[in-house]
């Protein structure tokens, strides 16, 4: 079970030129608005043509410029979820289910119909207008209807976007069932992190029509291979950087010389660290405080969230308020009890596993 | 009184509009997937019988379907005569309502969520299927308001029938033409009675047309809203 996608495109902005490979199980596309991320799902389900490439789902050629071959939507056996999901409003639950299995017995059909509102948990709306469902109920109806024609690949566009919080958990375990479920190629697209990352076993990072990143999402999000995607998954913290030795760097940025625990292989340009991987030690203790990666930091600002503090920070020297920071952190609310009544400086540490490099 | 032009002028609007639907709908599905310089082109073609003076229809209608025109001689080959005979008035009517059809068609195809047709698409559905399942009955209102407008025109047409179908009364008289008769005639009374018809008939049909929209309207709101 394999996509196969190189494809190129050119758009009003900038070139879609993609290519990877997809097994069975989900994965993930990270990648903020605008990066081509629809327009991918689009030349997969066979509802635009890309300009040059080939695309293949197991083995059929679905796409291939150099043979012209374009095999039409209704062809291709891929099930799309739509950003909107695009329920067919004149029919019913039921009718929405059953479109795509016209060619099957009504015995048939009525078995297949009556398993997926089974799966998809709708039992007892299945008579009823999609104009009469709440969002996460028309969000299982288009997922049952992309099921039912048995898919050799299922494309999902921006799932969880339009869904209130709560139902989003909700349709997430939905989804992470139907994967399980699944086990054929799967592409989730999405602008949040932490679906991708919930959802996805494989990750890739889309930006402006290209792949920036692509492999084991732990990977990705422990070691980004660029700042773009450094950023894209949320890294707050980046400075510029050198190779002082092969295992110490001078940030730049943040005014202090960090040890790495790789070797320094070819020169960096940047180093990174997550907010959430910033130590801080909550007695002074004289050992701490002499400890590699070990900074004094005076807190410039800090913003409270509903389940945790972002703390900005000044290495090395105190600064004036709204002045600009080195780093964020991000601590518990807990933690934020403890370390609130504490006397300035504080003592921050950069692990040294934590903090990663990338050559641009 | 002869009632024959009621009965002519009902066949001839019905037939018309018959085919008008058919034809609208045919080009305007086929319109909607094409785009491009040219098809401002045919879409100036379709709607030039709106614009044009009713004679200029007619002449052009008379070239076509004459003795000697293209389509007349065609007919020719099979025995049939075009002109002056009750299918002409079908043809007028037809030439005159297409328009509206072909504009108020588009337009409610044009409505369509087009994510609805991909879905269905990747679902697997034909393309004729798609149309017949997703597009028309989604675009419905709207094509049965261009309908019942055909019709409301195809029973107001005169110039271009009166060119090519005549004057035969009993078989190409329609209501509008019986009055301009009636008038040279100075039967003032047998003009003013087919007058109170017509108007009656198309009151009837606009009237109901507005009804219609006005309460289907919040259905077809309650249909588009996901």
């Amino acid at each position: 079970m394999s996509l196969e996608v190189q494809i190129e495109k050119k758009l009003a902005d900038f070139t879609l030129d993609i290519s990877f490979r997809a097994g069975s199980g989900p994965l993930s596309i990270l990648g903020p608005s605008g990066a081509g991320k629809t327009m991918l799902l689009r030349c997969i389900a066979g509802l635009d043509r890309p300009d040059r490439g080939r695309l293949t789902l197991n083995d059929r050629v679905f796409f291939d410029s150099s043979q012209d071959i374009q095999i039409p939507a209704r062809q291709r056996r891929v099930g799309m979820l739509f950003q909107n999901y695009a329920l067919f409003p004149h029919r019913t639950v039921r009718q929405n289910i059953a479109f795509g299995l016209k060619k099957l017995p009504r015995v048939e059909q009525e078995k297949r119909v009556v398993a997926l509102l089974e799966r998809t948990h709708l039992g007892g709306v299945e008579n009823r207008a999609p104009g009469e469902l709440s969002g996460g109920e028309q969000q299982r109806v288009a997922l049952a209807r992309a099921l039912a024609i048995e898919p050799e690949a299922l494309l999902l566009d921006e799932p969880l976007s339009a869904l209130d919080t709560h139902l989003r958990s909700q349709m997430e375990s939905q989804l992470q069932q139907t994967f399980a479920a699944y086990r054929r190629p799967s592409l989730l697209v999405t602008h949040n992190i932490e679906e991708a990352y919930r959802l996805g076993a494989q990750m890739i990072v889309l930006s402006r029509g290209r792949v920036a990143a692509n492999g084991a999402k732990e990977e990705i999000f422990r070691r980004p291979p660029s700042v773009e995607v450094a950023r894209l998954t949320g890294c707050k913290n980046i400075s510029r950087a050198r190779a002082t030795s092969d295992r110490t760097i001078e940030a730049l940025d943040w005014g202090c010389t960090l040890r790495v625990a790789a070797e320094v292989a070819a020169p960096p340009a940047f180093a990174g660290i997550r907010a959430h991987l910033i130590e801080f030690s909550e007695v002074v203790e004289s050992s701490f405080a002499r400890d590699e990666n070990t900074f004094s930091c005076w807190l410039v600002r800090s913003v409270e969230g509903p389940f945790s503090i972002t703390l900005y920070l000044a290495l090395q020297e105190p600064r004036a308020e709204s002045a600009s920071h080195h780093v964020q952190a991000e601590i518990s609310k807990e933690k934020w009890q403890r370390l609130r009544d504490q006397p300035l400086p504080w003592h921050v540490r950069l692990a040294p596993e934590a903090v990663f490099l990338m050559k641009d | 009184m002869d009632w024959s032009p009621l009965w002519i002028s009902i066949a001839t609007s019905a037939t018309a509009t018959i085919v008008t639907l058919v034809l609208g709908l045919a080009a305007a599905a086929w319109r909607e997937c094409r785009s491009g310089p040219v098809m401002a082109l045919v879409d100036g073609i379709f709607l030039l019988p709106l614009v044009l003076p009713p004679t200029v229809v007619g002449f052009l209608l008379l070239l076509l379907f004459g003795r000697n025109g293209p389509l007349g001689k065609l007919f020719l080959k099979f025995g049939a005569t075009i002109v002056f005979s009750w299918p002409a008035t079908v043809i007028a009517a037809t030439v005159v309502a297409f328009p509206l059809m072909y504009l108020t068609a588009r337009a409610a195809l044009e409505q369509v969520e087009p994510h609805l047709l991909q879905a269905a698409r990747t679902l697997g559905a034909s393309e004729w299927r798609v149309f017949r399942e997703i597009a028309l009955p989604l675009a419905w209102p709207g094509v049965l308001a261009g309908t019942i407008l055909s019709f409301a025109r195809a029973l107001g047409e005169f110039g271009a029938t009166l060119m090519l179908a005549g004057n035969i009364p009993g078989k190409t008289e329609t209501i509008p033409i019986a009055i301009y008769f009636a008038v040279e005639a100075n039967e003032m009374q047998r003009a003013a009675t087919w007058c109170f018809i017509d108007v009656g008939i198309s009151l009837a049909l606009l009237a109901g047309l507005y009804y219609w929209t006005h309460w289907q309207g919040p259905g077809r709101l309650r249909w588009a809203r996901r």
